[in-house]
């Protein structure tokens, strides 16, 4: 445990004097925040709380892609084969990684909740409580996965492919960037089986206290179980050597690690209306502008 | 003598078909610095890799201060210190950071102050790892290496790539090492590293070792001659060098004539009159006392850095 908190330490020190980080993982996000609010906040508390909540998944769910470049530069580098001399064990290295990642993502999730309450007249605080969890695990979670693709990719080329694959497909069907409730009812079934989406719905949710304790339990559920998984795999799968290349069938791992989110996509789209709530939910706060309203129930 | 720290039996180790270590055998003795001096691509890395256990062997048995380093775990990364053949470390990590974070992560460290001061980075303690030169960098891999004052540290290539001033640098801590009675595991392709580092030195080449002894006994064996090296303006007839006085074997390596002799005096006068006798003319003399390169030209017809 020791050597995971040295290691957190420096991961956070080393992540400060990094201007890519600053940029992608305050700066950016903050911009989205800026534009989305402008665009569709309108004044209305409600709508900045939702787009908050939008804003807060893609600043959590950046934990994926920083992770999995800086773990295979590292190992292209040879730095990782120095720290294997030591007596330090993957798991503390990856454990490591998502400790400084929570601590860095946590900041800048107050600073884009403070500047809604200020500068954009949010009256809410949300459901705090909920926030605080679905950030933690988030950001747990997503940093898992890409310390998955880093350890099942062998050259950053390699490693960039695949994060932009999986970061669309995320973008796109979480409902973060685009409601989930403008989508077509198939597209929002299949959203279901993303975990970008118990996210997203659930920080929406959280920010408009919309959620149900049952949603927001569900989501912390699903994210919980892929953290717990995806770092298991991401354990097993690690490599400390440049040349150890990892097969090509070591891929199907990103495929297992989805595994969970297959179970809770069947359930949710089976047993559960949280699609229906979605829907309702976002046409209570944006009224008419709301397509889920045209679209009638799933 | 005392029971060896570190014990290597019939070390096999291959790259796809590439057969890197054929049947590697060696022990080194508390205190001792022993060197394993090849080529490149003689074995020497693999060897010391497995040893640090960053490599499985294909076959053969390995120890190190008493344990296996592939199975030990911990345990054994408590006991040795390793400079790899390139170190590397986060651009913006600072050299006081490294060295902190290295000792953190072991049961018995030194002061990392003391450590600063003893490689000369005191002052660049604030520097980032981006910022140092090759040397530094070196000295402070070095200092990492020896972070948890180990029992055994190993060396690979230590001074490979640095200019001659910073090597001596590197040459008189592993001198201070020695003094401190670390048992000392290091590779090089330097004639002079292992002369004037090594209590003994194993040779290896193609993934075997070829010679073993202290370098005087090394020498000795090769007869203590000392080498000639020339270039004619004409190649001379066969077998015509052999004949010099002194002479007690020649070889060729692209136009260079090797000369070992007995009496190297002798050997010049006879081989000006042999020249002027052929009409030929002489166009670089240089004289080397006997060394380890000699051994190895003896035992592989080739040279050390081919």
């Amino acid at each position: 445990m020791s050597n995971t908190w040295s290691l957190t330490k420096i991961r956070i020190r080393l992540a400060l004097r990094n201007k890519a980080f600053i940029f992608f993982g305050v700066a950016m996000p903050l911009a989205f925040l800026f534009f989305f609010v402008l665009v569709f906040g309108k004044g209305s508390s409600d709508r900045v709380a939702y787009v908050l909540g939008s804003i807060l998944t893609l600043t959590v769910m950046g934990s994926f892609w920083g992770l999995s470049v800086q773990l295979v530069m590292f190992r292209e580098q040879g730095i990782l084969r120095r720290f294997r001399l030591a007596p330090v064990s993957a798991g503390a290295l990856l454990a490591s990684s998502i400790f400084a990642n929570y601590v860095l993502v946590f900041p800048a999730i107050v600073i884009e909740i403070l500047i809604c309450r200020v500068a954009f007249h949010m009256t809410t605080w949300g459901n705090p409580f909920y926030v605080f969890v679905l950030v933690t695990v988030g950001a747990a979670t997503f940093s898992s996965f890409g310390l998955i693709v880093a350890s099942v990719t062998n050259t950053m080329q390699e490693t960039q492919v695949i994060n932009n694959l999986i970061w669309s497909a995320f973008l796109f069907l979480s409902g973060a960037t685009v409601p989930l409730a403008a989508f077509p009812h198939w597209i929002q079934s299949v959203a279901l089986f993303s975990p970008a989406t118990y996210l997203a719905t659930g920080l929406q949710g959280a920010m408009t206290q919309l959620a149900t304790p049952h949603e927001v339990i569900t989501d912390f559920i699903a994210l919980a179980v892929g953290l717990i998984v995806s770092f298991e795999i991401s354990r097993q799968l690690f490599r400390w050597e440049p040349e150890a290349k990892a097969a090509s069938r070591a891929k199907l791992w990103v495929v297992v690690a989805m595994i969970p989110f297959l179970v809770f996509g069947i359930y949710e789209n089976v047993y559960s209306n949280r699609l229906a709530n979605i829907r309702r939910g976002f046409g209570s706060i944006f009224g008419d502008n709301a397509p889920s309203q045209h679209q009638g129930q799933n | 003598m005392s029971e060896p720290v570190i014990r290597v039996e019939d070390l096999h180790k291959s790259y796809g078909t590439v057969e890197a270590l054929r049947g590697v055998s060696f022990e080194v003795h508390a205190g001792e610095v022993f060197g394993l001096l090849g080529p490149n691509g003689a074995g020497k890395t693999s060897t010391i890799e497995i040893l640090e256990g960053l490599r499985a062997q294909d076959r053969g048995n390995v120890s190190v201060a008493g344990l296996d380093p592939q199975t030990a775990g911990p345990q054994f990364k408590q006991q040795v210190g390793a400079v790899l053949q390139s170190t590397a470390l986060p651009e913006k990590l600072r050299v006081g950071e490294a060295l902190s974070l290295f000792a953190n992560f072991y049961r018995r460290h030194h002061d990392t102050e003391a450590l600063l001061k003893r490689f000369q980075l005191e002052e660049k303690r604030n520097a980032f790892y981006s910022q140092l030169s090759g040397g530094q960098k070196q000295r402070l891999a070095l200092a990492l290496a020896l972070v948890n004052d180990p029992v055994v540290v190993f060396l690979d290539e230590p001074t490979a790539g640095l200019d001659p001033q910073v090597r001596r640098e590197i040459y008189d801590i592993i001198e201070e090492l020695k003094s401190d009675k670390k048992t000392i595991l290091l590779t090089t392709h330097y004639i002079e590293e292992a002369e004037k580092l090594c209590d003994r030195v194993a040779i290896v080449d193609r993934g075997k070792i070829i010679a073993e002894g202290t370098p005087r006994e090394l020498k000795q064996r090769s007869g203590d001659t000392t080498r000639i090296e020339v270039r004619l303006s004409r190649p001379p007839r066969d077998g015509a060098l052999k004949t010099l006085d002194g002479v007690t074997d020649v070889r060729e390596f692209d136009g260079v004539y090797v000369l070992h002799s007995s009496r190297p005096p002798q050997t010049i006068v006879s081989l000006v009159k042999h020249l002027e006798s052929e009409g030929s003319d002489l166009q670089s003399l240089e004289m080397f006392s006997p060394s380890l390169e000699d051994v190895f030209i003896e035992l592989t017809g080739r040279r050390l850095r081919e």
